[in-house]
């Protein structure tokens, strides 16, 4: 075991790929940063700092500073990948899948289908997501459920240092397109993640990081930690929750959460994405659909509202689920009868 | 340069089954028996033999809606096309895709597409690649007047002359975007090409009903990128001989202005002339061809008909390859 931060398992695991797999690309926005710039090359290394180094140690040709240009970013890494390498792009924000959402979804997420499953898209789209920062309605949106909702995508959130690494390195060895959200607020968390150089998470299996009877909560990406903090504080009255940290949307570990809550019969989902059609109430439905006469209390959802996400310091603070409204989520689910 | 007579041979079964495939289409959607929405190349056949007769299976193309003539030029198999149009199972894409969404990534054909202008960011990713391996395989993106409206246009052109990739741009202008006329449509003074240059790579232009001017237009350009001078873009002039879709009432067209471009413009009639006047191939030679070509889509159409339809469980395979 290592200790380190969620960015720098970003990065060592893409650098490991990159030397392990001579076909791994990485393009995006400033990924080199400084290109013609009396700074020079590498003068940035990425505003997240996840790509740090790259363009020094595998050159131009497998680590291409793009234009601004998010259509062509995506279309470019679709064309990669049906010529036969597996690139990893970064679209700075994930707010920009808006500018380049025909390329993810009417293209590299149909072509298998399409083409009669003849051709692979092993694209990586990474995408630092999540509010926090203050940074308003166009720098902070959590876009999981929107790409969740389109078929031949797979949809990845990893909530720790260690599901960064083993989660980002299932994604650049699969042969299907994979859009992998980082939380701009987790990349300084810091934790033990395994050396071994395969370590590897396989998608649709959600990790359970808190266990009780009483209540399950699940979640992902930075709300998964604000779920621990509830469920901690609420241990210590003798109330258990099972935290079901969900790590892949898409696809999505229906066995784990139908397993916990036809233990617990009472289910909070919570979520960054706005509430409708949202995952939250996809997670819900599936709950009433398929473990119906376990219910004890009607599923409940904790997401922001249905607005834009406001940028004052006081408006962020309310829009967003915090660890007292999830407890308080929590308690209603056990008062009902 | 002067082509063998098997080089003139090839390159005229080419253009000959491309029009007998589409012409064949007209006939056969008016019965209703083939679904969805087909876009016919009939016009502009000598664009695409003229580019893909001097590619290799390692360079890639990509293709528009308009994409059936880019497929068989590039050497898709006629009968998988046909199956595929007629949705049976085993058509190319096993009839998940149709008309629009006809790819062979075996055969470097990455895929026709039905998005207008979606093409080229993917053809520069794929130049990408190519430039990476080293091998002086270059991509092209076919792309229409259409096409060279939308922003993924202008992104990929961008964004290959900053990448140096070797992509050629390839826009036919058959004067019509769907059912607008680039004199409307395109703001620089119908020029494409000049839109292109200011891109900052070096362009042509071509006569799109003329085989040799493709011919040697592209050639002239394939050993400019194939050199590693990065890309290039090339506007030729063509026809379109049937509506935008099959079914199009074409209100938007001249009086006799069908007539005229079959009469005038079309690129086969031209090839057909300029090779028996110049004694290169006689008219036997040709008409031998086009009973070959007629015969080949005939077999086509009688193997799409006949061929197995999918099921209600094939809704369901090749969305993932593992999920």
């Amino acid at each position: 075991m290592a200790t380190m931060t969620y960015r720098e398992a970003v990065l060592s695991t893409i650098a490991e790929e990159m030397a392990r797999d001579e076909r791994v690309v990485v393009l995006g926005e400033d990924v080199v940063g400084g290109m013609g710039t009396p700074g020079g090359p590498e003068a940035i290394g990425g505003i997240w700092s996840t790509s740090t180094g790259l363009w020094g140690q595998f050159g131009a040709g497998r680590v291409i500073d793009t234009p601004i240009s998010e259509s062509a970013i995506v279309g470019a890494a679709s064309g990669l990948a049906l010529a036969g390498k597996r690139p990893i792009a970064e679209l700075m924000f994930a707010d920009f899948i808006g500018v380049s959402l025909d390329q993810i979804w009417n293209q590299m997420g149909k072509f298998r289908y399409m083409f009669g499953g003849k051709t692979t898209c092993p694209a990586v789209i990474r995408m630092p997501y999540g509010a926090g920062y203050n940074a308003a309605a166009q720098h902070s949106q959590s876009v999981h459920q929107i790409l969740s909702g389109m078929p031949g995508l797979k949809v990845v959130m990893p909530s720790t240092p260690a599901d960064a690494k083993g989660l980002l390195r299932s994604a650049i060895r699969d042969d299907d397109p994979v859009m992998f959200l980082e939380h701009k607020a987790l990349y300084g968390m810091k934790g033990e993640v395994p050396d071994d150089p395969d370590f590897v998470i396989p998608f649709g299996h959600a990790r359970l990081s808190r266990a009780g009877q009483d209540v399950t909560i699940v979640s992902s990406g930075l709300l998964l930690g604000f779920c621990e903090a509830a469920a901690d504080k609420l241990a210590k009255e003798g109330i258990g929750c099972d935290v079901i940290d969900l790590r892949t949307t898409s696809p999505l570990d229906e066995e784990t959460i139908l397993d916990s809550v036809e233990v617990t019969g009472r289910l909070v989902v919570v979520d960054e994405a706005p509430p409708r059609c949202g995952m939250a109430a996809d997670i819900c439905a599936l709950v009433a659909a398929k473990a119906f006469s376990s219910l004890k209390a009607p599923p409940a959802q904790v997401t922001p509202p249905h607005t834009p996400i406001p940028f004052a310091r006081e408006l962020e603070s309310a829009y967003l689920p915090s660890v007292d409204k999830i407890e308080a989520a929590v308690r209603a689910v056990l008062a009902y009868r | 340069m002067q082509l063998s007579r098997d080089a003139l041979l090839n390159a005229y079964r080419r253009m000959k089954v491309i029009r007998e495939f589409e012409e064949r289409l007209h006939t056969e959607i008016q019965t209703g028996e083939i679904a969805g929405f087909t876009h016919l190349y009939c016009g502009q056949e000598a664009v695409a033999v003229g580019i893909c007769e001097q590619l290799s299976i390692e360079d890639k193309i990509i293709s528009t809606h308009r994409g059936h003539g880019h497929c068989l030029a590039k050497g898709c198999d006629v009968t998988g096309m046909m199956k595929e149009i007629w949705g049976s199972r085993e058509g190319l894409c096993k009839g998940k895709g149709g008309s629009m969404h006809i790819a062979d990534v075996d055969v470097g054909m990455l895929g026709a597409n039905g998005i207008v202008g979606a093409g080229a960011p993917i053809a520069v990713g794929a130049a990408l690649s190519l430039k990476l391996d080293g091998k002086g395989h270059v991509a092209i993106a076919f792309s229409g007047d259409g096409a060279c409206n939308q922003g993924t246009t202008f992104e990929a052109m961008n964004f290959a002359v900053v990448t140096q990739a070797p992509v050629i741009f390839a826009f036919e202008n058959n004067h019509y975007s769907e059912h607008t006329g680039v004199d409307y449509a395109v703001g620089t003074q119908r020029d494409i090409a000049s839109r292109a240059e200011a891109f900052g790579m070096k362009v042509w232009r071509g006569d799109g009903t003329d085989f040799f001017s493709v011919y040697e237009t592209m050639r002239e350009m394939l050993e400019y990128v194939r050199a590693g001078n990065g890309p290039a873009a090339v506007e030729f002039d063509t026809e379109r001989f049937f509506g935008h879709f099959e079914g199009d009432p074409q209100r938007y067209r001249g009086p006799g202005e069908l007539d005229r471009i079959r009469e005038e413009r079309d690129c086969i009639k031209k090839f057909r002339e300029s090779v028996t006047q110049a004694a290169l191939l006689t008219h036997a030679d040709l008409d031998a061809v086009d009973a070959e070509a007629l015969q080949a889509i005939e077999d086509a159409v009688q193997a799409a008909r006949a061929g197995a339809r999918p099921t209600a469980e094939d809704v369901l395979a090749d969305v993932y390859i593992s999920y």
